[in-house]
């Protein structure tokens, strides 16, 4: 019986079973975020405001790693500059939101903001490959934090700017709205993502990412697949700052800092790269490791743990990954060898 | 015109840092086909135990000299305990463990030394010379010059008239062969992460005293600039660096002056674009023939 099924499955005319389980695949993504809904939803209500706030936080991070685990796993692009495009997406909701007191109308502005700047980066890193594209990256995630002392009549320097919020609807608490907003944000995120991973666009990005001139050969177009896939992880970017904004009700440039960036990439490589279900480990670990982090120092009474020692155990865990297990990175090594050796 | 000659003065003198710095990653990248990202981190590490020497003796030239010991140590621990060990077949990989490294240097550092800003007293008046009425370079400008300039003249003595630099060049260029004839191919690769490690020290030494003081993140924006500085020069060319270094160093100088300081970040930003976009191979790129 079970040997029928199998025969069924593989065969390359598609059988009314065969059928039936792509249907279901295709839903799968559906189940799963319907399922995370309720889950956050019982969560929001037996948790205490404080594990509320985290959840939230956990949330809007995820928004942010599965963005660039599409970007970095599936497509091959590594993007140091996404706590710069984080930022971008925070100020520009702080500025609508302080402007028009709109939340729906700030969430567009931000996201329309960011998909402008992923645009203009995508279109400089589609051309750019390895430690070049790295270093490119890097330098925005850099020099955006400083554009807030230049124009500082807008930006407000270092200080920043603080996000006004009408007070959540009925007599839901705060962090429990804040919990609901950043999860909605999320699961809609991840719905867009897996529908366009699984389709004809996912399949492009892993041309692109496996082999260019292959890709090419068989009609993709590899300049308009890199830039697009960084638009997508761009929005994801800046929906995620823009939640970042209306947890925190304030915006400024330490809260955007180079490590950010970096530890942006250590969730989405622990996570397993590529896989959404990975961000969602990465984004769960960004949370959970500072607080631990943060219990440790307050045991041992030394205020200077604090914030750094969540810095070393991020890079050790990070180091001792890549060196124990690169695995996650196998499927994009290839590719990287074969555009050097073409570039040279 | 003055404030011209001033800015003129004071860009090389930075330029001369950023070519140090840029040289340090151009060493690595040549022998090791890695951008180390974490040089900034390493270099800041070792002008930390420059301070811890300096304020225990009081001598800055025996923390200088401890700097420098401590880059060539740092360099060889980075390259055998960790970048040996990774998995070269992909770029990404050594950039993802660079940047492991970056967070665990600035944290462990933040942990000794605590987060704020050190004030790094030079060995030398920063208070400029004037010629005619015009103020053109400081005492500390001139050893900068002397350092970088030494540091140069040194490297390429080592690369082009000793035995010890033609294995390191035949080690990277190609390392079978050179096993085959009898080279430590390893240990040359050591050797070079150890020299990269005390040049981008140095530099580092130069350069903390001139910005806002020593802090983990004190080298973030002087990578970037270095970085800059290697590519314009192409990454691969140690001429390249040094000249890229001295254009990058202007470019900033004249901002600063003419425009804001706090624009010259996004300037040197600019100027990387536009030089990967326009010339990726860098102005100066020669080896078209090397594989990766």
């Amino acid at each position: 019986m079970t040997d029928m099924k199998t025969k069924a499955s593989a065969s390359p005319v598609p059988t009314k079973v065969a059928q039936e389980r792509r249907s279901m695949r295709r839903l799968a993504p559906i189940a799963a975020v319907l399922a995370g809904g309720v889950v956050i939803l019982i969560l929001s209500y037996t948790l205490e405001p404080f594990r509320n706030y985290q959840l939230a936080t956990v949330g809007a991070y995820f928004c942010v790693t599965a963005g660039l685990t599409v970007l970095t796993g599936l497509n091959g692009q590594l993007s140091l500059g996404h706590g710069a495009l984080m930022a971008t997406g925070a100020y520009s909701f702080a500025l609508a939101q302080n402007k028009w007191l709109s939340l729906p109308l700030s969430f567009v502005v931000a996201i329309a903001v960011t998909t402008l700047a992923g645009a203009v980066i995508g279109l400089a890193a589609a051309r750019l490959r390895g430690p070049y594209l790295a270093g490119l990256t890097l330098a925005v995630a850099i020099v955006v934090p400083s554009v807030t002392s230049t124009f500082d009549e807008t930006f407000n320097s270092d200080q920043g700017l603080s996000v006004v919020l009408d007070p959540p609807p009925g007599t839901i608490p705060m962090e429990r709205w804040q919990a609901w907003l950043a999860w909605t944000g999320a699961l809609l995120t991840v719905l867009l993502l897996a529908f366009l991973v699984r389709g004809a666009f996912g399949r492009r990005l892993r041309a692109v990412r496996d082999d260019e001139t292959a890709a090419k050969l068989a009609g993709v177009n590899i300049a308009r697949t890199q830039v697009l896939a960084f638009v997508v992880s761009a929005v994801c970017a800046g929906l995620s700052g823009a939640l970042f904004a209306v947890l925190a009700q304030s915006v400024s440039p330490g809260a955007f800092p180079l490590t950010l960036s970096l530890f942006l990439v250590m969730a989405i490589v622990i996570g397993g790269l590529g896989s959404l279900f990975g961000a969602l480990l990465g984004a769960i670990l960004l949370v959970a490791l500072p607080t631990f982090a943060q219990s440790v120092a307050e045991q041992t009474g030394s205020h200077r743990l604090e914030g750094n020692l969540a810095l070393v155990v991020f890079g050790v865990v990070l180091i001792v990954v890549m060196l124990a297990a690169p695995g996650g990175l196998a499927s994009i090594r290839f590719t990287f060898i074969r555009r050097f050796r073409r570039e040279r | 015109m003055n404030q011209f000659v001033y800015l003129t003065f004071d860009g090389l003198s930075r330029g001369a840092v950023y070519a140090a710095f840029a040289l340090a990653l151009v060493l690595i990248w040549r022998a090791a086909r890695i951008v180390n990202f974490a040089q900034g981190a390493m270099a800041v590490a070792a002008v930390y135990v420059a301070y811890s020497v300096t304020s225990a003796t009081g001598s800055y030239w025996l923390g200088f000299v401890a700097a420098l010991v401590a880059g060539l140590a740092l360099g060889v621990i980075v390259e055998r305990v960790v970048m040996r060990f990774v998995d070269h077949s992909s770029p990404l990989n050594g950039v993802v463990v660079a940047l492991g490294l970056v967070l665990v240097i600035q944290g462990v550092l933040g942990i000794v030394y605590g987060s704020e800003f050190h004030p790094v007293e030079t060995p030398f008046s920063r208070d400029a010379f004037e010629i005619g009425g015009i103020a053109l370079l400081s005492r500390y400008d001139l050893f900068v010059f002397a350092a970088v300039g030494a540091v140069v003249a040194s490297l390429t003595l080592l690369f082009t008239r000793t035995p010890i630099g033609l294995r390191m060049r035949a080690a990277a260029f190609a390392p079978d062969v050179s096993r085959l004839l009898g080279v430590s191919v390893g240990g040359m690769l050591t050797l070079g992460w150890a020299l990269a490690s005390a040049v981008g020290s140095l530099a580092g030494m130069l350069v903390v005293p001139t910005e806002l003081g020593l802090h983990p993140t004190a080298m973030d924006v002087v990578f970037i600039s270095a970085f800059t500085a290697a590519v314009v020069g192409g990454l691969d060319s140690p001429i390249g660096a040094v000249t890229g270094g001295l254009i990058v160093g202007l470019l900033l100088s004249y901002v600063s002056g003419y425009v804001e300081p706090t624009v010259a970040p996004m300037a040197v930003l600019l100027l990387l674009v536009v030089v990967l976009l326009g010339k990726p191979g860098g102005l100066f790129s020669s080896s078209k023939a090397r594989v990766a």
